[in-house]
């Protein structure tokens, strides 16, 4: 289709396990040098999409592309493609070295070689002394970064990561996710990313995938699936979002289409206040205030039924905005209603 | 460095087919371990059933292959029906007693001892039951000999005449320790004592402390708890052990040979009908009592959890 | 069936009762007490009873056993069998158990209990099975009889072992390997193999202990052959010189003894031990 190189084709791909569709036809591109995620929640086919990659699984139906070349029936050994694993899979009885050096050892690279490739290696990944400990002296942070080095050192034309940073705390996981980032834009492999954090999903991709119950509900740069979700699932699970649907929709936008709006996007006033030309607007009472520190979240009981979600930032001195009960006015433009598509 | 060159060498490709093949790849791991095992072991097992419904011709003395029940007519006499009480009174007492030896020292194991003891007593446990049996047994008839040490302790414990009317209880007692059904009965008890504690110890350790903590925080007392809390949750393990002790009493022909009295246990009999007499039907169905006695004890076993917990 | 060293289960903590001290300590006593007598008795000077106490002590038992052509013969074949009979189960039981580990197919339990009816089902209905087997297949008992009857007992003893140590390890680890190149056989050299090693060995030794033991399936599947077992047997049943059979039981006791210690530290750190027992 496109000249740019396509180094991830699918193609109507399908599997099943039994009466489970874990992956459903999906198609999709991924060009070479992204970073490239696919986000869902447990059990939508993200996995198994990246375990069809890998060559872990073999699809039921369709076709997979690695750099052009078809990999159905080409087993995990064959393919230019490395795996980061979300357990890590750091081989026990190895050294740290000899972990990284394992795909250099199997294809037979000489020792001197093997040994300033990794040493090299484990530099990228701010390891250079570790490298005769053995895994169960690392810390998970550490271990994650051996398994980075691993994949690597061996220079695939596609790196897989399933949810590698699932296992760290919080601060680790975001200096992580910056330290992936910039790595990738260093190496310039495409990088193909599993996780069931949005958040993650949203700070590191070029371009994502939404991926529901086997299928993808949406593809596109993280603002574009934020702004624009395509259907009420992508709306619901990247980020947080009022939907509204049958008479809520009607009541608010004047037509039966349903529509999402972001919780920061909408406006709280007093329930006196004018309203811009333009705008959509609605009245109703407080009915809890969340405190998030950043941001306070405020679930407002519409006057006429239904609720709406607003979020707040706390940028004058930490009192709320509004106090539980209180009455208020909600407005924002019309413009920044996120359409869906069809009956959600 | 692409990964497309190393395709060419056989084994390579060996081994790609079978892992696109999972179920031939499974095929080809079971196949050496199933045949070995079904061939030799139950294709004797089955042989051996076979023989069963042979039967011996009187004057010839030769074994007619044809089918008929005459042999399982000739295991069922009286004089047969005596070895297999005797041989299942002897199995049942060997097991009532292992449990109620490898209870307190499993329990000990378990809730008592350090780290560190555990170990050492595990050990302690263990080096016996793998260790040789016949020196086990050995052990046992110079300790009982006539002659040996138990006499000796006896005398010089002014208790001879205890040893004396032990040895003259009817039935079990004998001319002396090493000839005697009380003699069979230690040495029975002493070889499987060790397949009695460890099922208890695996049981008693899937108690979780936690229950034992709240039934004292529910006001009852420590007897109370181990009779209503601890026994029930381990007594699984006392059945997986008794499976060991029952059955291994059943089917042994040696330690009633080396020690007690000339009267003939099972196992006894099944070697001697095979070997002198040449009778391999009658051995033959002599072996299935004692395994359709543990077949039948299995299904109860099992009912009592005690699967779960070998 | 093994304890583990870390049970969340089971200790109370704390002092026990002197009365289950006791009977704790009897009951571990009765079972090593004997074994300390047969050591004692290799010592004595008479060799025609089994007086108590000893007439006098000497050690001359132990170059005369080193004499006796029979009980060298003996040994010699028990080692040689042992062996023999360990390989055998150390490659089927690790295909075996490679197999249950890997796949949920029809019959896996009845797979387990297959690998175990040789072990649990007493040892004369296995010996008289094999023995009458043999006869019918017209196979003539020797060496290889010996060893088909061993293997197949102690094939459940490494299977126990090996499929415990599976149970224990990640199958990412086999993916991660194939992912950097390795095929089924690299990937077997590389990472599994390491992996079940000290199972695998551990199994092992306890097949050989338990092999050097046997006595009742050998007895039914040995022609002419004698190994030291069934040396020992016939000593018990017609003793010659007592205390020389002493001897050969302290031997016996150290052979199997190491083994058996060998196992436990290989497998000690990993909490299983021994599968199942005899």
């Amino acid at each position: 289709m496109q000249q740019k190189k396509t180094a991830v084709r699918f193609d109507g791909v399908a599997r099943h396990f039994g009466e489970v569709r874990a992956v459903d036809d999906v198609s999709f591109e991924i060009g070479d040098g992204e970073f490239f995620s696919m986000l869902g929640p447990s059990g939508s086919g993200k996995t198994t999409c990246l375990r069809l990659i890998a060559g872990f699984e073999q699809p039921d139906a369709g076709h997979i592309a690695v750099h052009g070349v078809n990999v159905e029936g080409v087993p995990p050994y064959e393919r230019d493609v490395n795996t980061v694993f979300q357990d890590y899979a750091l081989f026990p009885h190895m050294t740290v070295s000899e972990n990284v050096e394992y795909g250099l050892m199997i294809r037979k690279v000489a020792p001197a070689e093997r040994r300033r490739r990794s040493r090299e290696m484990l530099a990228l990944v701010k390891l250079e002394a570790m490298g005769e400990r053995k895994p169960n002296q690392l810390s998970g942070g550490q271990r994650q970064r051996v398994a980075l080095a691993r994949a690597l050192i061996n220079r695939p034309g596609v790196l897989l990561l399933d949810e590698p940073l699932g296992a760290l705390d919080l601060k680790l996981r975001e200096q992580m996710q910056e330290e992936l980032k910039s790595l990738q834009r260093q190496v310039g492999i495409t990088f193909v990313y599993v996780t069931h954090d949005q958040n993650e999903a949203l700070a590191m991709s070029d371009r994502l995938a939404v991926f529901n119950h086997g299928r993808i509900e949406q593809i596109g740069a993280p603002a574009e699936i934020y702004e624009h979700p395509a259907t009420a699932f992508v709306a619901g699970f990247v980020g947080v979002s009022n939907i509204c649907e049958g008479g809520l929709a009607q009541r608010l936008s004047g037509n039966a289409q349903p529509f999402a709006i972001r919780p920061e996007k909408i406006t709280m006033t007093a329930a006196n206040e004018p309203v811009p030309e333009g705008w959509l607007s609605v009245t109703g009472q407080v009915r809890a205030v969340t405190y998030h520190g950043a941001t306070t979240r405020y679930a407002v009981a519409l006057d006429d039924g239904g609720e709406l979600a607003v979020m707040r930032q706390n940028d004058s001195g930490g009192r709320p905005a509004a106090a539980a009960g209180e009455s208020v006015r909600l407005a924002w433009p019309r413009a920044l209603n996120q359409l869906l598509g069809g009956a959600a | 460095m692409t990964l497309a060159a190393v395709r060419g060498p056989l084994v390579h490709r060996m081994s790609s087919a079978l892992y696109l093949h999972p179920r031939l790849f499974l095929l080809l791991l079971l196949a050496p371990p199933l045949l070995w095992l079904g061939i030799i072991y139950l294709g004797s097992l089955l042989a051996l059933l076979l023989q069963s419904f042979f039967y011996i011709d009187d004057f010839s003395g030769n074994i007619i292959r044809e089918f008929s029940m005459a042999t399982y007519g000739q295991l069922f006499t009286m004089a047969n029906a005596d070895v297999f009480i005797r041989t299942a009174t002897m199995a049942a007492a060997v097991t009532i007693a292992a449990a109620l030896i490898a209870f307190p020292v499993a329990y000990y194991m378990v809730r008592h001892a350090s780290m560190r003891m555990k170990a050492v007593l595990y050990l302690a446990v263990m080096l016996p039951l793998w260790s040789s049996y016949l020196v086990r047994v050995y052990a046992w008839k110079l300790i009982l000999a006539k002659e040996g040490i138990v006499t000796w302790f006896a005398q010089q414990l002014h208790l001879t005449w205890l040893l004396d009317a032990v040895l003259s209880i009817p039935v079990i007692g004998g001319p002396s320790l090493s000839t005697s059904y009380i003699g069979s009965f230690l040495v029975f008890l002493y070889i499987w004592l060790p397949f009695m504690i460890l099922p208890i110890v695996a049981a008693l350790e899937r108690v979780p402390s936690s229950l034992t903590e709240a039934s004292a925080d529910l006001g009852a007392t420590p007897r109370e708890t181990f009779r209503k809390v601890i026994l029930p949750l381990a007594f699984p393990g006392v059945v997986a052990g008794s499976i060991f002790t029952f059955s291994l009493t059943l089917g042994d022909y040696i330690i009633p040979g080396i020690i007690g009295n000339s009267r003939p246990f099972i196992g006894q009999a099944v070697y001697q009908l095979q070997g002198t007499a040449g009778n391999i039907p009658l051995a033959a169905a002599f072996t299935v009592v004692p395994v359709a006695i543990m077949a039948i004890y299995l299904l109860v076993a099992r009912r009592y959890g005690a699967f779960d917990a070998l | 069936m093994g304890p583990s060293m870390r049970s969340e289960g089971g200790r109370a903590g704390g002092k026990a009762g002197l009365p289950l001290k006791l009977a704790a300590a009897a009951g571990v006593l009765f079972l090593h007490v004997p074994l300390f007598f047969i050591i004692l008795y290799a010592f004595s000077t008479d060799d025609k009873s089994f007086v108590f106490p000893l007439p006098g002590l000497t050690t001359r038992w132990f170059a005369v056993a080193w004499e006796r052509e029979d009980i060298r013969a003996a040994l010699s074949l028990s080692l040689q069998v042992a062996t023999i009979s360990t390989l055998l189960a150390m490659i089927l039981g690790t295909l075996a158990a490679a197999a249950v580990w890997r796949s949920r197919f029809f019959g896996r339990e009845a797979i387990s209990l297959l690998l175990i009816l040789p072990i649990a089902l007493p040892g004369i209905i296995t010996g008289i099975s094999l023995r009458s087997a043999f006869n019918l297949a017209g196979i003539p008992f020797s060496f290889w009889t010996i060893v088909i009857g061993h293997a197949t007992f102690c094939i459940v003893v490494v299977y126990n072992n090996v499929l415990a140590r599976f149970r224990r390890s990640s199958p990412a680890l086999i993916e991660a390997s194939m992912d950097l190149g390795a095929n089924g056989f690299q990937t077997f050299r590389y990472v599994v193999l390491p992996g079940i090693a000290t199972a695998l060995l551990a199994g092992g030794m306890l097949a050989f202990a338990l092999s050097f033991d046997e006595v009742i399936v050998t007895t039914f599947t040995a022609g002419q052959q004698t190994t030291l077992p069934i040396w020992m047997l016939s000593e018990l049943v017609r003793p010659r010189q007592r205390p020389v059979t002493n001897v050969v039981a302290v031997f016996v006791i150290a052979v199997t003894f190491i083994p058996i210690l060998l196992a436990f530290y290989l497998t000690r750190d990993t909490h299983e031990v021994a599968g199942s027992g005899k």
